[in-house]
C-alpha cells in the first residue's frame, strides 16, 4: 500500500516539522520538562522519608521518574496526531501522496527527541540531589538503549491512540493512562509491599522489567532476565503499535 | 491542449454513508482550463464530489477521472496532478508562512533551496511577503485562506479543487480572494470550486454545474442558465386559490415559480408588452383573476429555485426573503 510505504525525504521533512512544532509549543514543552523534575523532588523529599527501600530513596526512585516522564512526554504524541487529523493537515498531506508511515514517523521521532532532552534534565537534577549511578559506560549505554526502545514503543502506541481519538481533548485523556502505568510497578515502592492482587499485576506489566533493567544497569547491580523481558515487551508493543496504526490510519481516512 | 482528456470526468458516480445517499449517479465533465463551480446547498454532495476527486474518499460505484487518470486505480498520478484547498485552511499554526510553504514544497520533491525559492515567490504573489516570517497563528482569516491557496500551488498542479474557499470570510476578504482565484485560472490552471453562494458562482465561474440531491440538475454559463430558466419572469398574483390552481393547470410545466402562500406564480417572459399582454389574456381570459403583475429580472437564485424548489442560500431561508 502506497499509504504505508516510508519515503526517506518525506519522513525527514515530517521529522523537521514535528521537532520545530514541539520547540514552538512552549507551554507543552515546559510542562513535559518541568513536571518530571517536580515529581522527582516530590517523591524524594515528601514521600522518600517514609518509604523503606534498602538504599537512599533518590537512588531507588530515579529510574521510575525517568519512565514516568517518558510515558508522559510520549503520550503527547497522541494529541498532536489527533490535531493533524482534525485540522485537515493529514488530508492535505495525503493529497500530496505523503504516506501514513512518514507522517507518524515525524511525530514519533519528535517525541523521542523531546523525551531525550527531558531525561537528561531529570538525570542532571537527580545527580544534584544525591543520585550516584555506578561508573560503567557500557551499562549506561545499555540503559539508554532500553529507555530509547521504551520511548519508541510508547510514542508509537500514542500515535495509534491519536488515530483512534475523535478530538485532541480525548487524545489527551490517553496521557493519563500512560502516566498511571508506572505507579503500580516497582517504580516508586518495592512490589513486595503491595497487596498480592496488585503485586501480581505489578510484576507482570511492561513497566516493571524496564525499570528493573534501568535500576540494575545504572547502579551496576545484577539484572537477571529483566533486560531480556524489557526488550521483548518493548519490541512486542512497538510491532503491535505499528501494525495497529497502519490499520487505524486506513480505516480513519477511508 | 483542447484535445487532451477533460480536467474532470465523472460517470454515474455513487456514494452513500450508511443509509444516507450523498451522490446519486452524478455524471459531469469539466473541460480543461477556466473556473468551474459546483453550486449547491449543504448536503447536495459538493464536498463529497471534491473529496473523491482529490483521492480522499472512494466512490461506491461509477468512475471519476482527473486529467484522464482514474482516481482509484491511478491515485498517485492523480495526486501529482491536483491540489485541494479545503474548508478550513490546513496549515501549521506553529510554523511561519514561509516554513509552511517550504515544507510542502519539499514534500513535492523539491530540494531545500528550490523549495525556499518557490515559497518566497508564492508569498510574494499572494501578498504575504511581509507576514512570511510570522507564525500562522497570528494571521487573520483572510491571510490564512491566501496562504492556504498559495500552499495548494506549491506542487504546480494542473487541476485545483477549492472546497467553499470563501465560507466564513468577511466581504472584503472574500472580494480579495475572488481576485486571486481569477488569477489562478488566468495562469492556465483548471479550477473547480464548490460554493453555496450564487454571487460567487456568478462572479467567478465560466461554467456552473448545479448539484441537487447528489445529481447534476443543470449546467451552463451563468448567462445560459438565466436564459434557459427565464431571463425575465412574469410574476402574477391571484385573487384567490381557485384562480391560482386553474392557472397552474392551464400553464402546466411553463410555471417556473409557485408561492401558494402569496397566491402567486411565475412564467418565463421576454418582457415585451405584446408578449406580456398575450400571456395575461391566456391565463386570465375573464380579466378578474390576476390582481397584480410584476416583471422580474431573473437571477441565479431564480434558476436555483426553479431547479430545486428551494431558495439557494441558507441565509435567505432564515431571513424569509
Amino acid at each position: 500500500m502506497s499509504e504505508l510505504t516510508l519515503r526517506p525525504t518525506h519522513a525527514a521533512v515530517m521529522i523537521g516539522r514535528c521537532v520545530r512544532l514541539s520547540r514552538r509549543n512552549v507551554d507543552a514543552l515546559l510542562t513535559s520538562l518541568l513536571l518530571p523534575v517536580i515529581l522527582m523532588l516530590l517523591f524524594v523529599y515528601l514521600f522518600g522519608g517514609a518509604i523503606e527501600t534498602g538504599s537512599a530513596y533518590v537512588t531507588y526512585v530515579v529510574p521510575g521518574v525517568l519512565l514516568l516522564c517518558a510515558g508522559f512526554g510520549a503520550a503527547g504524541t497522541a494529541v498532536s496526531v489527533t490535531t493533524d487529523l482534525t485540522n485537515g493537515m493529514i488530508e492535505r498531506l495525503r493529497t500530496m501522496d505523503v504516506g501514513a508511515t512518514s507522517i507518524l514517523t515525524g511525530h514519533v521521532v519528535a517525541s523521542v527527541a523531546r523525551n531525550a532532552v527531558s531525561t537528561v534534565l531529570v538525570l542532571g537534577v537527580a545527580v544534584a540531589i544525591g543520585f550516584r549511578p555506578a561508573v560503567a559506560p557500557l551499562r549506561w549505554l545499555a540503559a539508554a538503549g532500553v529507555l530509547l526502545l521504551f520511548l519508541l514503543a510508547v510514542s508509537w502506541l500514542s500515535a495509534a491512540f491519536g488515530l483512534l481519538a475523535r478530538t485532541p481533548e480525548a487524545a489527551n485523556g490517553y496521557t493519563f493512562l500512560v502516566m498511571f502505568l508506572p505507579y503500580p510497578s516497582s517504580a516508586f515502592v518495592p512490589v513486595e509491599t503491595m497487596p498480592s492482587w496488585l503485586r501480581g499485576f505489578a510484576e507482570h506489566q511492561p513497566v516493571t522489567p524496564v525499570i528493573e533493567s534501568l535500576r540494575g544497569l545504572l547502579l551496576d547491580t545484577p539484572v537477571g532476565t529483566a533486560p531480556t523481558q524489557a526488550v521483548a515487551w518493548c519490541v512486542g508493543l512497538l510491532a503491535l503499535a505499528v501494525l495497529l496504526s497502519g490499520v487505524l490510519f486506513r480505516r480513519r481516512v477511508a | 491542449m483542447v484535445h487532451g482528456p477533460p480536467a474532470v470526468e465523472l460517470v454515474d458516480l455513487r456514494k452513500s454513508f450508511g443509509d444516507v445517499v450523498v451522490l446519486d449517479g452524478l455524471t459531469l465533465r469539466v473541460p480543461t482550463g477556466g473556473v468551474h463551480a459546483l453550486l449547491g446547498q449543504n448536503g447536495a454532495g459538493k464536498t463529497t464530489t471534491v473529496r473523491i476527486l482529490a483521492t480522499l474518499t472512494r466512490p461506491d460505484s461509477g468512475t471519476a477521472r482527473v486529467a484522464g487518470y482514474d482516481v482509484v486505480r491511478e491515485r498517485r498520478r492523480v495526486r501529482r496532478t491536483i491540489s485541494l484547498a479545503g474548508q478550513h485552511a490546513a496549515l501549521d499554526d506553529g510554523q511561519t508562512g514561509v516554513e509552511n510553504l517550504t515544507m510542502l514544497a519539499r514534500l513535492t520533491g523539491l530540494r531545500a533551496p528550490a523549495a525556499r525559492a518557490r515559497a518566497a515567490a508564492l508569498l510574494d504573489r499572494f501578498d504575504l511577503a511581509d507576514a512570511a516570517r510570522r507564525q500562522v497563528i497570528t494571521y487573520s482569516g483572510g491571510m490564512r485562506r491566501r496562504l492556504d491557496l498559495a500552499a495548494s500551488l506549491v506542487g504546480a498542479p494542473s487541476v485545483i479543487f477549492l472546497d467553499e474557499p470563501t465560507t466564513g470570510l468577511d466581504p472584503r476578504s472574500r472580494q480579495a480572494l475572488w481576485e486571486v482565484i481569477g488569477e489562478l485560472a488566468g495562469a492556465g490552471v483548471t479550477v473547480l470550486l464548490t460554493t453555496q453562494y450564487l454571487e460567487e458562482a456568478d462572479r467567478l465561474a465560466d461554467q456552473i454545474m448545479v448539484l441537487h440531491g447528489g445529481a447534476l440538475v443543470a449546467e451552463g454559463t451563468a448567462a445560459d442558465l438565466k436564459r434557459r430558466f427565464g431571463a425575465q419572469r412574469l410574476e402574477l398574483t391571484w385573487r384567490d386559490a381557485a384562480g391560482l390552481a386553474e392557472a397552474t393547470r392551464r400553464l402546466g410545466d411553463r410555471v417556473t415559480h409557485r408561492e401558494p402562500a402569496r397566491l402567486s406564480l411565475s412564467v418565463a417572459t421576454e418582457g415585451s408588452a405584446p408578449q406580456v399582454r398575450a400571456l395575461l389574456d391566456e391565463v386570465d381570459p375573464d380579466r378578474h383573476g390576476v390582481v397584480r403583475f410584476t416583471v422580474r429580472e431573473a437571477t441565479l437564485d431564480d434558476v436555483f429555485f426553479t431547479l430545486t424548489g428551494r431558495p439557494a442560500s441558507p441565509e435567505r431561508e432564515v431571513a424569509g426573503v
